[in-house]
């Protein structure tokens, strides 16, 4: 016998959230959408959430199960059990609407907002415009993309920066970005570049843990910051945060803590440099600034050696 | 115990104390740690921006590194911990690409073999039955009553197939070493969570707001100090802390804390031996508590 806690929500009712349990004895191999059904059926109709195909490709049933985003449908309720419970809520970073149904609205208009769709002005030519294996590959797992709204759900700058475009639109633009046939590059990556995008990302990962496809949002921002790097633009902080610190590693092998929070504010940031201070003080005071000749690794020869092979 | 000490750069530069504490943690522990001075920055997630093959070649130079010397590479950053063992992953599933990166190094006179080291965090190795009996045993002051909070830093739990942790989303290595040195370990939401460090010159209010929260959660389930292996977190956590509007709003404050500087303390370590007086924030309250319960 498992107890399914679920997150119970209904505004017409009360303003107010609450857990309610439901005792259900699942048989083996069911999934949390298995036991989910079973009990609007048999226990309590008025359960609302979001299902469809049942087969985790349609991305309808995102929810949390014991505070992580999933697709209900994908996992089995026997993995989630912990000493006898599964805990259900409504996927975080979207406002409830009923029970486990919460507003996709911000979601989508930030997909909006990356323009997803191919942007080409060459003429189309008589047949379908052609990808080899190759230039596919580089889009390919972002296409896998089902908008289940796991990433978003559980991406933590979203949690307390709702500008951020977040991981499904930022992997969403890659799959653009990357495409052969698309010609809008360097203004797509432009408007990434901007506050609330790319740069944005602070690496935390759980947007790699929580998709349920092979999208790997976190990766694919990576591999939007390498474009914007490769393309020049190089106006924001992000930019020159990422050259600042190759360049140190390449001259010593090893960061120059000194140089890198400088150069990625940017010299004539003034605002940005006066932001620095206090926490610049405070460390000077403690004895905590880095040393003021910045030293190199051993055999740093060999690492500007590698530098120089590789083009960099 | 005889390791590679792949010390990161933050530690030789704005958290020196961690460089000291860990120096301490190794000789109290009776471990051998060969500092890895030729080993180049293990790129901290933001030289892959620039160039995955560039961190890849630099970080199998590295691996190549500790096999010469045919030592497991132990790291006392979560950041150089995820970095490497990305880097470890990234070369060993190509060999193709294995083949491009040892051509590179070729030149140095260096070879990565792989398979033949592994890449550890210092938690790692004292949170094995063998570490946490080696605590229990060397341990001179026993940290009864410090109600500690640990904050793993992202790099060690995800992606959680190269993560050391058998379930990353509940890791228990640091609760572990925190009761065998005595400690009582504070369990909170935040302590997988992220510290906001990779977006304080992005986007400070952001970054604040992820350590404000994550800091109020841990005060607020009771902990003393919060105890982190990541040097990044703790600079976001400590020498930022003052700046957190959230905490100042509530007029909270808490230590924090290097893993190594608590298992120095415990290991009789005088806070001033092992750097916390460098600290942004006071750890003075921790020896009262101590002090309280001796």
């Amino acid at each position: 016998m498992a107890t399914f806690r679920i997150k119970r929500y209904n505004p017409e009712k009360s303003p107010d959230s609450y857990y309610q349990d439901f005792e259900y004895d699942f048989p083996e191999g069911a999934t949390l959408l298995d036991c989910l059904n079973e009990i609007k059926w048999t226990q309590d109709g008025s359960l609302t959430y979001r299902m469809s195909c049942r087969s985790a490709i349609c991305g309808s049933c995102g929810m949390k199960g014991n505070g992580h985003a999933l697709l209900a449908c994908q996992r089995q309720a026997a993995h989630l059990m912990k000493d006898g419970v599964v805990t259900v809520e409504p996927m975080g970073n979207m406002t409830p609407i009923k029970d486990l149904v919460v507003d996709f609205k911000p979601f989508w208009e930030k997909i909006d907002q990356i323009k997803p769709y191919l942007k080409n002005k060459e003429k189309p030519p008589e047949k379908e415009r052609r990808q080899t294996p190759k230039q596919f590959k580089v889009i390919d797992d972002a296409s896998t993309c089902i908008m289940c709204g796991a990433c978003y759900s559980d991406c933590q700058m979203l949690e307390v920066d709702g500008n951020f475009l977040g991981p499904a639109a930022l992997a969403k633009a890659q799959r653009f970005v990357g495409d052969s046939r698309d010609t809008a590059t360097l203004e797509r990556i432009k408007e990434l570049s901007q506050p609330g995008g790319m740069w944005d990302c602070t690496h935390c990962g759980e947007c790699v843990e929580r998709c349920p496809k092979p999208v790997k949002p976190f990766d694919r921002i990576k591999e939007l910051m390498a474009v914007g790097l490769e393309q020049g633009v190089h106006g924001n902080v992000g930019a020159r945060h990422a050259l600042s610190f190759t360049k140190s590693i390449k001259k010593s092998g090893c960061l120059n803590e000194a140089t890198l929070p400088v150069e990625s504010i940017g010299y004539f940031n003034f605002k940005g440099l006066f932001d620095l201070l206090p926490v610049g003080l405070r460390m000077l005071f403690k004895g905590k600034i880095p040393p003021l000749i910045h030293k190199s690794c051993e055999d740093v020869k060999d690492v500007k050696r590698i530098f120089e092979e590789l083009g960099e | 115990m005889k390791f590679a000490l792949f010390t990161g750069c933050v530690a030789r530069g704005a958290t020196r104390e961690l460089m000291l504490s860990t120096k301490a943690a190794a000789e109290g522990l009776g471990i051998d740690f060969v500092e890895m001075k030729s080993a180049a920055c293990c790129g901290a997630g933001v030289m892959p921006e620039k160039s995955p093959l560039l961190t890849d070649t630099l970080n199998a130079r590295t691996f190549a590194l500790a096999e010469e010397q045919n030592l497991d590479l132990i790291t006392i950053c979560s950041t150089c911990q995820g970095n490497l063992k990305k880097s470890e992953y990234n070369i060993n599933s190509d060999i193709e690409y294995k083949d491009k990166v040892n051509h590179v190094l070729k030149g140095g006179g260096h070879q990565y073999q792989g398979g033949k080291i592994k890449i550890k965090h210092f938690s790692d190795i004292l949170a094995t039955p063998e570490g946490l009996q080696m605590l229990k045993e060397k341990i001179k002051r026993p940290l009864t009553g410090l109600k500690t909070a640990a904050f793993y830093g992202c790099y060690v739990l995800r992606p959680s197939e190269l993560s050391e942790y058998e379930d990353p989303d509940n890791p228990t290595a640091l609760e572990e070493i925190f009761e065998a040195l005595g400690a009582t370990p504070v369990y909170y939401e935040s302590r997988i969570k992220c510290c906001g460090f990779p977006i304080i010159m992005m986007n400070k209010d952001a970054s604040q707001a992820m350590a404000g929260n994550a800091l109020i959660d841990a005060i607020q389930s009771g902990a003393n100090c919060v105890v982190t292996g990541c040097p990044l977190c703790h600079l976001s956590l400590d020498s930022y802390q003052p700046d957190i509007e959230s905490l100042r709003e509530k007029g909270y404050s808490i230590p924090i804390l290097h893993l190594p500087q608590l298992v120095a303390l415990a290991l009789g370590y005088s806070p001033k031996d092992i750097g916390m007086d460098s600290h942004i924030v006071a750890t003075a309250g921790l020896d009262s508590i101590l002090a309280a319960h001796a």
